[in-house]
């Protein structure tokens, strides 16, 4: 009877320990710690490394105001678009870019709201990439316009032909979607920073460091009655950001969805939008966060658990993603509308079947070494397999947008798309930018948000003497209060 | 340390941990102080309970923002397409809900951002670039992993001696006078600008 009794209390620990959550900050890090060890990044001396790097990318960013000046001077024509195919790499680019950019505000937003607090390591740098991404984005439909010199006309400003911009164009949708969540994203970023930046204003050892971050910290000094209505603005913008993030690639995907082009006019587009967003914008985060955590040693922060948990939601929207495609097949089959039928026939085996190939093998195909623990759990391996949906979600944006009008209704007219040394040049340039500001950002401003990860250490819990000192957590005025211990 | 010429904001003292500061705010609070304040380097669960705080009204700033943004984009819509200059595209009405939801939500959205953040900086009377407690040494590490707790001397409750002894029995340490600069006034109206 003992024996069996000893027996289940060693299964019963066994249990308990693998169920054991994980600290989100290994090895008990003091607070101090935490900020010695982002701030450092700031305050230390440039590496060599990243001037390299940082002079690289900032050459190769010289390429966006190269192309666009040629582009502009020259006229649209250097753009390998023509009719049929009027919509090509700029549009796949500023979608390409703009899902990229929804990985933080999810972060940010959703995963705030849903309180998984292991994002309180990777939100700051999310939001960061969320920021630049979209820059890149917004480049291509401002110049997509032709005229660029005219693309104030997208503003409900009066002009001098009177006449008002069309609301019922999804098109103009996405002007107001975007640029609302451009300008909510960087009110969400500024205001998570703005304790950090006092963090590093008061470390400041120059005048200038002091006044720059000083200025920038509005003079934050850590009081509670500016922490009771900053949680609160936190809260609030992440309530609204959530439905924001989940609009924004639902209205982009209306550019398409509102139109009759078969293999446009599918309504799985916003969801399916969503989902390859999700998905596209973690493998990018995953893609930056890698290797400065090796290079700046943040293993104690950014630990194996928040890699594993990205990668699970790789996996998860990458099979979303793949229900998408192979339900557009369904849909296609089950309407019996030749058009449509056509369409998606063509796509898989007409004259872009590579591009659809790489698609299914990067998004679908790829993401489902994930199920293994071993490719979740090296941070090489990691990489090495987001390097597949950073590729496939610009071929789905390519084969979405180009296989769809590439053969369109009259045979006559029906062509095939190349890009020419101008649209490949323009998007080799708008990945030097994204890299450039993002090393920038690395470089001046902390990478991880120290403020929230401090407050879920264990010692940031001043309810944590209860529970050593009583075993019985019900005695607490409010349980919930207990699970803050562990995130 | 003497400062003849500034005068006396407030005491300070340090405690070692957020579970520390919790229980000293809270019997700060039973004493009956109004004019005091805790620091932190993250938000202390619990604290705002301690302190006596009611709801943060930064909710009401946002709730303004976001009605006033539905009200622009029905306004701009409806004034644009319909009364200013009306023009049929594709058949389609001069005005109606469906096509308008996007541009509804976004501004919405826009304008409860805007609202939101206006509603902090006036509730919070930030920018403001300084403030007595910073010239108090220690206090750096209130954006490090420093808990500190201010008593001001514009607090009826406050006395040199008595508030000393109280902090002192509450565990607080380095308990210091805090001064502020001449001519700064602690509790600015925000019309007064950044000091």
């Amino acid at each position: 009877m003992r024996s069996s009794d000893s027996s289940a209390q060693a299964a019963f620990a066994k249990a308990a320990d693998y169920l054991e959550r994980r600290p989100l900050v290994s090895n008990h890090r003091p607070l101090s710690w935490i900020t010695q060890h982002v701030c450092q990044i700031v305050e230390e001396r440039a590496p060599k490394w990243w001037w390299i790097l940082t002079i690289t990318f900032g050459a190769m960013a010289t390429l966006v105001p190269a192309m666009l000046t040629y582009l502009v001077s020259t006229g649209v024509g250097v753009w390998g678009l023509n009719v049929p195919v009027c919509w090509a790499w700029d549009i796949t680019n500023f979608v390409f870019w703009i899902g990229i950019g929804h990985a933080g505000t999810l972060i940010s937003a959703i995963l705030f709201l849903t309180r998984q607090k292991w994002r309180t390591s990777i939100n700051r740098s999310a939001e960061a990439m969320t920021i630049f991404a979209v820059i890149c984005a917004g480049i291509f439909p401002a110049f997509h316009v032709g005229r660029v010199w005219m693309a104030w006309f997208l503003a409900p400003v009066p002009n001098a032909n009177a006449i008002w911009q069309n609301f019922r164009s999804p098109l103009l949708w996405d002007v107001f979607a975007v640029s609302t969540y451009f300008t909510v994203s960087l009110i969400f970023w500024y205001l998570g920073l703005i304790p950090d930046l006092a963090s590093l204003r008061d470390r400041a050892t120059t005048r200038l460091r002091q006044m720059a971050y000083g200025l920038l910290a509005l003079g934050w000094r850590g009081s509670n009655r500016h922490w009771t209505h900053y949680e609160k603005t936190y809260l609030i913008l992440a309530g609204i950001s959530t439905p924001l993030v989940l609009s924004v690639h639902s209205v982009v995907s209306f550019d398409f969805a509102t139109s009759i082009v078969p293999g446009w006019h599918t309504t799985i587009f916003p969801p399916y939008f969503v989902a390859g967003a999700i998905f596209g914008g973690f493998a990018m985060v995953l893609t930056l966060l890698i290797p400065f955590r090796e290079i700046y040693k943040l293993h104690d922060l950014v630990t194996d658990k928040h890699i594993d948990n990205m990668c699970k939601i790789i996996l998860l929207t990458g099979s979303l993603v793949g229900y998408a495609y192979s339900m557009e097949f369904f849909i296609a089959w089950y309407s019996g509308n030749p058009f449509e039928i056509y369409a998606f026939t063509n796509r898989a085996f007409g004259p872009y079947w590579w591009a659809y190939w790489a698609m299914i093998t990067c998004n679908v195909a790829a993401p489902q070494l994930f199920w293994f623990k071993f490719c979740r759990q090296n941070p090489w391996v990691v990489l090495a397999i987001v390097m597949f949906p950073n590729t496939g979600m610009w071929f789905e944006r390519f084969v979405i947008i180009v296989t769809s009008i590439h053969r369109d209704f009259l045979p006559s007219s029906w062509g095939y798309f190349s890009p020419t040394w101008v649209d490949i040049t323009l998007f080799i340039g708008t990945i030097g930018l994204f890299n450039f500001l993002f090393l920038l950002f690395v470089r001046f401003l902390p990478i991880i948000n120290m403020f929230e990860v401090k407050g879920i250490t264990p010692q940031a819990d001043p309810h944590a003497e209860d529970h050593s000192t009583s075993s019985n957590h019900s005695t607490h005025s409010d349980p919930s209060l207990s699970t803050r211990v562990h995130a | 340390m003497n400062h003849p010429a500034k005068t006396l904001f407030g005491l300070g003292a340090e405690f070692p941990s957020a579970a520390a500061l919790l229980e000293a705010a809270k019997k700060i609070y039973a004493h009956g102080f109004k004019k005091w304040d805790v620091y932190s380097p993250f938000p202390i669960h619990g604290m705002d309970h301690a302190m006596g705080f009611k709801r943060s009204r930064v909710s009401l700033f946002s709730l303004i923002g976001g009605f006033t943004g539905l009200t622009t984009g029905f306004v701009l819509i409806y004034y644009t397409s319909a009364l200013n200059y009306p023009l049929i595209v594709q058949g389609k009405p001069y005005f109606a809900l469906e096509p308008s939801l996007p541009i509804f939500f976004e501004l919405t959205i826009l304008l409860t951002a805007f609202g939101t953040i206006l509603g902090l900086l006036l509730l919070t009377l930030l920018p403001r670039l300084h403030h007595p407690v910073f010239n108090w040494d220690r206090f750096q590490r209130a954006t490090d992993d420093g808990f500190f707790l201010v008593l001001e001397v514009a607090d009826p409750k406050f006395d040199p001696t008595a508030s000393r002894l109280l902090l002192q029995g509450i565990g607080g340490t380095h308990i210091t006078e805090i001064y502020q600069d001449p001519e700064e006034d602690p509790h600015p109206v925000r019309a007064e600008g950044v000091a």
